[in-house]
């Protein structure tokens, strides 16, 4: 016995070490952007670099502020993923139920093809999704980011959601069909509030997906005033005189909402990624 | 029995028969109601580019006046297929495949196999190791690069106080070299979800087959052998498809690490390649043609999955 709670003992010693040895690794490139983001720029490129700084300033943190027209991009990040979630969770869902709970001629063959969507390589589209926009005249436009975004998110949301509209009792929506509902109180007013946590988890990965893209909005916006995130700090490094306490100011405050979003939703987001495989 | 009814709009003797008529109107119309703005979004953006990219890789593309683009057959894909930079590409993605894949599973497995336990701090532990996942290519990208860099880097400062090297080594600045940190990149940003997946894989193996196993006086490697490892390679086979095809989408930090570092075509990989011939040398017919043969690659690919998936896992 007391063999035994020695080994558990050493066992759990390697489990702990192994794990902070990991976490380490996991962490110091993150702390050393923070503290290369509060370091004045005369020290971004010192030799030795130390991880941690040795003075402290917010002067990086002011001038993308003022100067690099942070607000804006904050902003039309912050408008491309809250519509783009809105528009997603509301049509992927309107999919969801009619694939789920409804019976109509061709149901197969469509949900093959919107499967079909799972397996294309997003980079791929984006040559013919460029002429396409260019012909709508959705170029440099948040729209154009929002609608696409909203349609790249489509075939796996709506995956994910089939299979939680299909749990719902199929006693509710037959009293609710006795009380004279139409399809759509049955969808708004009992599928929609039963399936909370697999809203939640959709909610999660398109906020979290529109959020940090940068592939399609990259071509698809050049104008200075329509730029979201992503491509602002990517811009922002230039060969040889990147101001790197600048780009990690920026990156800082991008991090931040994805952050909010992770630690707030966290329990569905992983159940999410377990029981979908979906990349977050 | 009776959703069965139901939905096929069939009246059972309890049923009242405003139901069917309601499920039998609703057969006609309203499906289709439900269907259409996201069937027009998905025939908009993905069926028409598609369609789209078809027609271009088959014509020398004449992007300012498309009508005047010239049919040529298959050329644009014997280009490709035959282009020395094309071939550079293609190894240097699968070089980043074979590096990234197995580095994710091995390390996400190990993960997994830590925190499949219940101790204090293991909800901890796997926000943290989930930080990378969640954080934009864009960003852990120029971290990277800040960490790589040849003058007075973190990495290099390290390598130097260890003795590993004696010169700062310029890793952004040689085609070879720059694989280390993106491969680096590519696993320190992936394990986080490997783990969560193997996580969720360790916790389906019913427990009382480790019970059993520990009566019979197995050993925990032999546990891990005959026990984990078999019935965890579904969950492996799917990280394995998964991650391949990830691999060969890498894209972002490439684009950002060879505008840097300044390599022109020596480390490309196949997106990469792809966005330089159609954006900068505006030869969209061959761009076309690199993203539809990479296109048929991921299709073989998630083929290979359906089918090992289907084989059935034996819990004997």
């Amino acid at each position: 016995m007391n063999a035994l709670g020695r080994q558990k003992t050493i066992g759990m010693i390697i489990r702990y070490g192994l794990l902070i040895f990991g976490m380490g690794i996991v962490l110091v490139p993150f702390i050393y952007m923070v503290s290369t983001s509060l370091k004045p720029q005369a020290y971004t490129f010192e030799n030795p670099p130390q991880l941690f700084p040795r003075e402290i300033t917010l002067i990086h943190y002011n001038e993308v502020v003022a100067k690099a027209n942070l607000p804006v991009y904050f902003a039309n990040s912050l408008i491309v993923a809250v519509a783009t979630t809105a528009g997603t969770v509301l049509i992927s869902s309107m999919l969801a139920y009619a694939f789920a709970l409804m019976q109509f001629r061709g149901k197969q063959a469509l949900f093959s093809l919107l499967l079909l969507g799972m397996m294309i390589p997003p980079v791929m589209l984006i040559v013919p999704q460029f002429l396409v926009a260019k012909e709508l005249k959705l170029l440099n436009s948040l729209l154009g980011l929002i609608v696409v975004y909203i349609t790249m998110s489509l075939s796996m949301q709506t995956f994910l959601l089939r299979g939680v509209f299909a749990g719902v009792p199929r006693d509710l929506l037959d009293a609710a069909l006795i009380d004279g509902g139409s399809q759509w109180t049955l969808f708004w007013r009992i599928v929609l509030p039963l399936s909370h946590p697999g809203l939640a988890a959709v909610v999660i990965f398109t906020f979290l997906y529109s959020w940090d893209e940068f592939p399609w909005a990259n071509v698809a916006v050049k104008e200075t005033s329509q730029r979201t995130l992503p491509v602002a700090i990517a811009l922002f490094q230039r060969p040889d005189l990147t101001q790197w306490g600048q780009v990690f100011a920026m990156s800082i405050i991008a991090l931040i909402p994805v952050l909010l979003v992770y630690i707030f939703f966290q329990r569905h987001f992983v159940a999410g990624v377990a029981t979908t495989g979906l990349k977050g | 029995m009776t959703h069965l009814n139901i939905q096929r709009g069939v009246a059972s003797p309890n049923t009242p028969s405003v139901r069917q008529k309601f499920w039998l109107r609703g057969s006609q119309i309203y499906p289709y109601l439900f269907l259409l703005p996201g069937m027009l979004l998905f025939a908009m953006f993905i069926i028409w580019p598609m369609l789209y990219s078809l027609r271009i890789s088959f014509n020398d593309w004449n992007v300012v006046h498309p009508e005047k683009s010239i049919n040529v057959g298959f050329q644009n894909y014997i280009d490709v297929l035959t282009d020395p930079i094309f071939h550079r590409a293609v190894v240097n993605t699968l070089v980043y495949v074979v590096i990234t894949v197995p580095g994710q599973i091995f390390l996400g497995v190990l993960v997994a196999m830590l925190l499949n336990q219940k101790f204090p701090g293991r909800a901890f532990f796997r926000t943290v190791y989930y930080l990378p996942v969640i954080t934009s290519w864009v960003i852990v990208t120029a971290l990277f690069e800040y960490m790589f860099n040849g003058q007075a880097g973190l990495v290099n400062s390290i390598l130097m106080s260890l003795g590993v090297i004696h010169e700062p080594i310029r890793w952004l600045a040689d085609a070879k070299l720059v694989l280390v940190p993106l491969c680096l990149l590519g696993i320190w940003k992936g394990v986080g979800w490997t783990a969560v997946i193997t996580l969720a894989g360790l916790q389906s193996i019913p427990v009382h087959l480790y019970e059993a196993a520990a009566v019979d006086g197995a050993t925990t490697s032999q546990r891990f052998r005959y026990i984990t490892l078999p019935l965890l390679r579904p969950t492996l086979v799917f990280l394995l498809v998964v991650l391949m095809i990830g691999g060969l989408n890498a894209y972002i930090s490439f684009l950002l690490i060879n505008r840097a570092g300044n390599l022109q075509n020596d480390a490309q990989v196949i997106l990469t390649w792809m966005n330089k011939q159609t954006f900068e040398n505006f030869n969209f017919g061959q761009g076309a043609a690199i993203s539809y043969l990479l296109t048929a690659v991921i299709f073989v690919v998630s083929w290979v999955q359906i089918r090992l998936l289907n084989r059935e896992v034996d819990y004997a």
